[in-house]
Parts: C-alpha cells; sequence; structure tokens
C-alpha cells in the first residue's frame, strides 16, 4: 500500500498551471527521486505534500487517511518531515540547541542529550556542536536540517536537493545518511538534481516537466530515455 | 535603500530587525488597564485588599481582550508590518475613544470616564496584611513592591525564555517556517506569547495608575505608544537581560533630559531611536555584548 498518494493534483496560480494531474504514489519504505528541469513544478508539488499550498484541485493521500485539508504542522505530526533546499534552520543558536527544540517534540532530560548527541555523531557534527548554525560551513548546514528533520523520527521524509552546494565529497556522504536512513525503514522523496546523487541512491525515479509527470522508472530506464534527456537539454538536442 | 528599509522593518512584525514581533500596540493595553482598575476601585473602595482583586481582574480582563485581538491577528494571518500597523490603531483607537468621553453619560458605576482629563481618585494598592493593611503610596514601600515584581517578572520571564515553550519561541523568531515543519503550531505559541505580553503591559498600567492615582487618554497616545519601543530597541529585543538594562537606562536618561523640556527630551528619544537602528539594529547593549565576545575571542586566539 503507498504511504504517500496524490489523486489528480493541480495548482495554478491565475493561469500558470505549475502543477497538471500528478498521481504520484510511494510504496513504504521506497527511496525516490524526483527531477525534472528548472520550472518544472518539483518545489510546488513539495508545497502541496506539505500543505504550505493548497491545490487547486485533487487530494493528497498520506498512510491511509486523507490529508488535502490538513495544516503543515499537523501533517508533520502525523510523521512527514521535510529539509528545505535552503537550509531552513536557526542560525542564532548553536548546532546543539537546534537538535535540542526538533527533539523536544518526544524526548526529555538524559534521553534527549543522548539522541542529541547520537544524531551529532551521525552527522558528522559532534566537533561543532557547541558552533552557532549560521557559522557553520554549507555541507553542515545541510546535514544539520537534515538531522533536525529525522529528530522527528518521521514515517516519510522530504528531501528538497539535500545536495545543493555541496562538493563531491559531501554529496557522497549525504548520498549514504540518506541510504541509512531508508534502510531504517523511512520512505524518502528527494528533489535531486545531482544525477551522480540519484544514481547513488534511488531505485524509483519520477521526471517533471512543465507540471506533468513525464516519465517514470528505475534509475537505469531513466538514465536510458532520450526523451528525458531532450527536455534537460533542450529539443534542439533531441 | 538599506537604510530605508530598516525603518520599514522597525514598523514590521516578526523578524523584525531579525528579533522577533514588536508591537506599537502595548500602549493601549496599558490605558485599558488602567480604566479598568481604575472602574473596579472607584466601585467597590479598597478594603480588605481590594485593590489587590482590581489588579488581578484588571490583568484578567487584559489576557481576555488579548486573546481576542490576538486570535485575529494570528489566525487571520497578518504578519510583518502589518502587525504594527493594527495594534498601532486599535491604541489610537482606544485614545480617541477614551478622548471624547467628557459627558456625564459616560460612566461606569460611580466611575466617571471624563474625557480627555481622565480618571482620577483611584485608591493606591492595599495589600492586606496582620494587624493593619500595609498602603502602598507612591513612596518607598510602592517602590520596592514594583522592584520586587520587576525581579519576579525578569525571573520569571528568563525561565520561560529557557523552558521547552520559549525554545519554541526562540525557533518561531529565527525561523517561522522551520518551526512548523518541525510540527509547531506557530499560531499557537505566538498568540500565547501576545497574550504574555500583553498580560505585563497590562501589569504596568495597574501599576501606573495605582501611583499616580488617575489616568488619562493622553497617557497612551502616539508618543506615549512609541516611548516603549525605544526602551525596548535601544538596549537590544534579543535578550531579556539587555532589555531591562536598556530601559532602565534609557528611562534614566529621559528623567533627567525632561529638566530641560520635555519636548527636547522626546527629540533626543527619537534621534536616539533613529541611531539605533541605523549603527545598531539589534540593539545597543547587544551589539556591544557581541564586539566584546568578539574582541575577548581574537585576544585570546592570538595569545
Amino acid at each position: 500500500m503507498p504511504i504517500l498518494e496524490t489523486r489528480g493534483l493541480n495548482k495554478h496560480f491565475g493561469g500558470l498551471h505549475v502543477t497538471a494531474d500528478v498521481n504520484l504514489a510511494l510504496d513504504d519504505g521506497e527511496l525516490h527521486c524526483l527531477i525534472g528541469p528548472n520550472g518544472a513544478g518539483k518545489s510546488t508539488l513539495f508545497r502541496l505534500i506539505l500543505g504550505e499550498h493548497a491545490p487547486s484541485s485533487g487530494s493528497i493521500l498520506y498512510a491511509g487517511g486523507d490529508i488535502t485539508a490538513l495544516k503543515s504542522f499537523e501533517r508533520i505530526r502525523r510523521g512527514m518531515s521535510v529539509k528545505f533546499q535552503v537550509p531552513g534552520i536557526f542560525k542564532a543558536l548553536s548546532a546543539r540547541h537546534n537538535l535540542e527544540i526538533a527533539l523536544q517534540h518526544h524526548l526529555e532530560g538524559g534521553s534527549l542529550d543522548a539522541e542529541t548527541d547520537r544524531l551529532l555523531a551521525f552527522l558528522n557534527l559532534s566537533e561543532v556542536a557547541t558552533q552557532l548554525a549560521g557559522n557553520l560551513s554549507h555541507g553542515q548546514k545541510q546535514w544539520l536540517e537534515i538531522g533536525m528533520a529525522i529528530s522527528l523520527k518521521p514515517k516519510l521524509l522530504l528531501l528538497d536537493e539535500p545536495t545543493a552546494g555541496m562538493s563531491p565529497a559531501e554529496t557522497f556522504a549525504t548520498g549514504e545518511i540518506v541510504k541509512t536512513l531508508n534502510a531504517g525503514g523511512v520512505t524518502i522523496l528527494a528533489v535531486e538534481h545531482d544525477m551522480s546523487f540519484v544514481r547513488q541512491v534511488a531505485r524509483r525515479v519520477t521526471v517533471l516537466h512543465l507540471g506533468r509527470i513525464f516519465a517514470q522508472g528505475t534509475v537505469e530506464e531513466i538514465v536510458a530515455d532520450e526523451r528525458v534527456a531532450a527536455i534537460y537539454l533542450g529539443q534542439g538536442h533531441a | 535603500m538599506i537604510r530605508h528599509s530598516r525603518f520599514i522593518k522597525l514598523l514590521e512584525g516578526p523578524q523584525t530587525l531579525g528579533r522577533g514581533p514588536l508591537f506599537w500596540g502595548m500602549a493601549g493595553l496599558v490605558l485599558l488597564v488602567g480604566y479598568a482598575y481604575g472602574v473596579l476601585t472607584l466601585n467597590f473602595g479598597a478594603a480588605y485588599g481590594f485593590t489587590l482583586i482590581a489588579l488581578l481582574a484588571s490583568l484578567a480582563s487584559t489576557a481576555v481582550f488579548a486573546a481576542v485581538l490576538g486570535y485575529f491577528l494570528y489566525f487571520g494571518r497578518i504578519s510583518g508590518v502589518f502587525l504594527g500597523i493594527v495594534t498601532l490603531s486599535v491604541t489610537l483607537v482606544f485614545e480617541r475613544f477614551m478622548a471624547q468621553t467628557a459627558g456625564p453619560e459616560w460612566h461606569i458605576g460611580v466611575a466617571r470616564l471624563n474625557g480627555f482629563n481622565g480618571m482620577s481618585g483611584m485608591p493606591p494598592l492595599t495589600l492586606p496584611w496582620f494587624g493593619g493593611n500595609i498602603v502602598l503610596f507612591p513612596d518607598i514601600g510602592l517602590y520596592y513592591f514594583v522592584l520586587a515584581l520587576l525581579v519576579l517578572t525578569y525571573l520569571g520571564l528568563r525561565i520561560l525564555v529557557n523552558s521547552k515553550f520559549g525554545n519554541v519561541l526562540v525557533a518561531i523568531r529565527e525561523n517561522p517556517e522551520r518551526a512548523e515543519m518541525l510540527g509547531y503550531d506557530v499560531r499557537k505559541y505566538q498568540l500565547v506569547a501576545f497574550v504574555i505580553g500583553a498580560v505585563l503591559a497590562g501589569l504596568s498600567g495597574t501599576l501606573y495608575t495605582a501611583w499616580g492615582q488617575y489616568i488619562t487618554p493622553s497617557s497612551m497616545s502616539i508618543t506615549a505608544a512609541a516611548l516603549p519601543i525605544v526602551w525596548v530597541a535601544v538596549g537590544g529585543r534579543g535578550d531579556v537581560t539587555a532589555t531591562l538594562i536598556g530601559t532602565l537606562a534609557v528611562l534614566a536618561a529621559f528623567q533627567a533630559l525632561t529638566i530641560y523640556g520635555s519636548q527636547y527630551a522626546l527629540v533626543v528619544m527619537g534621534l536616539l531611536l533613529v541611531a539605533t537602528v541605523l549603527v545598531a539594529p539589534e540593539g545597543l547593549i547587544v551589539t556591544a555584548a557581541k564586539l566584546a565576545g568578539r574582541l575577548g575571542r581574537g585576544s585570546k586566539e592570538s595569545a
């Protein structure tokens, strides 16, 4: 049974159809990548799933229930979590404090400290735990936000360009973090531009183009698909 | 342009100059509570510690009013510059309304509202005590009572800021979207924080009324509404201690300057606000503390 399903999801801003009739289903435990050229509607789809935008029509089902009308924080409380494209961290607080705010939902006292330590180590952030989050390197900020997102022990984790701006080594390390999480049972939907990352982690890939699902398949199928190459490179190269 | 936008930000709500919402409207609440205290005590007197009950009832009425106003502000998704505009408008509406209540038909019980002249003759705070009440005339007694309340409020706010609830408030100040995406109902937290702020403003209003034994609409004019902004902006609003020290310093300076005339003092306050916004938007004390910290680290590293 899918953990997340969008049915006929549409979003238009005035006459601009950003998301058009998107039917996307994510199986429980899947690691799914969403790719597509700039302006394909990936971020809007994320915001629809998160409840930051209300769809113009269509519905979103999550864990067997219709969540279309729920507010963002209610969706989060049902086991969704997100890592934004631009790291959404609390810059004026220490890395440790950032994680504590995320963890205090379900933990306190000694177990909160222990889990914070565990997460810092898992994310290679132990050394910088007391530094202000705003002073961390770009990659560390991305990891810290992934840490905040997984603090909630989500069933479904949405990652919006988790490796944006990262070095190849950081990208690879992020890929391993994502694979470890998925092996632990977390369903993951990632928007990503970096194809090396997609190859490293994903099994199934969905390509969005002009707000519609353009292609869907395994990584190998998508990489071999000439139509997909054409929309990335422009029609002139087809 | 950048500097101009800082002034716009001063009117704004969340993340104003990077430091949480700023309300121009707290003065309106001071006015409301001052009148509530007046109406209650003029009607029911001061015996049996009733002034304390009047104080608590006034605070409760502020809390209710702030909860209703805050509900429309936050659940109506009013944000940014509009929080400042709406709260300032509420204050000015109160002031205008009270100023036109000069006629004898404007009374609640025996308490005449008295229009622009305001309400006067309220009893000072009276604490019931074994072997006789302690009446807190505007003197040493009231001073220590207010000082004790200040210490309690300060400690209470520190505890609040370091609690789980405070953690979420700090998170909302830093990044409301992220806070919501951690599963926190941001609007509820903002509403509760707004009510807490309103009750504290109300407390100051009651104390002001009990001290001077009068309240007039002009106590809460646009000038009066703007002054608290100067107090907190100069010290720095990101830190309770900085706000406290800043307020004490600015008020002391203001009092000293009024020797030369109250308008003159106001001009200086305005200049101080402009200077703070341009030079140290986080507040003079917070900025100074940060500089000192940076210098301290620098000297350690070079040593």
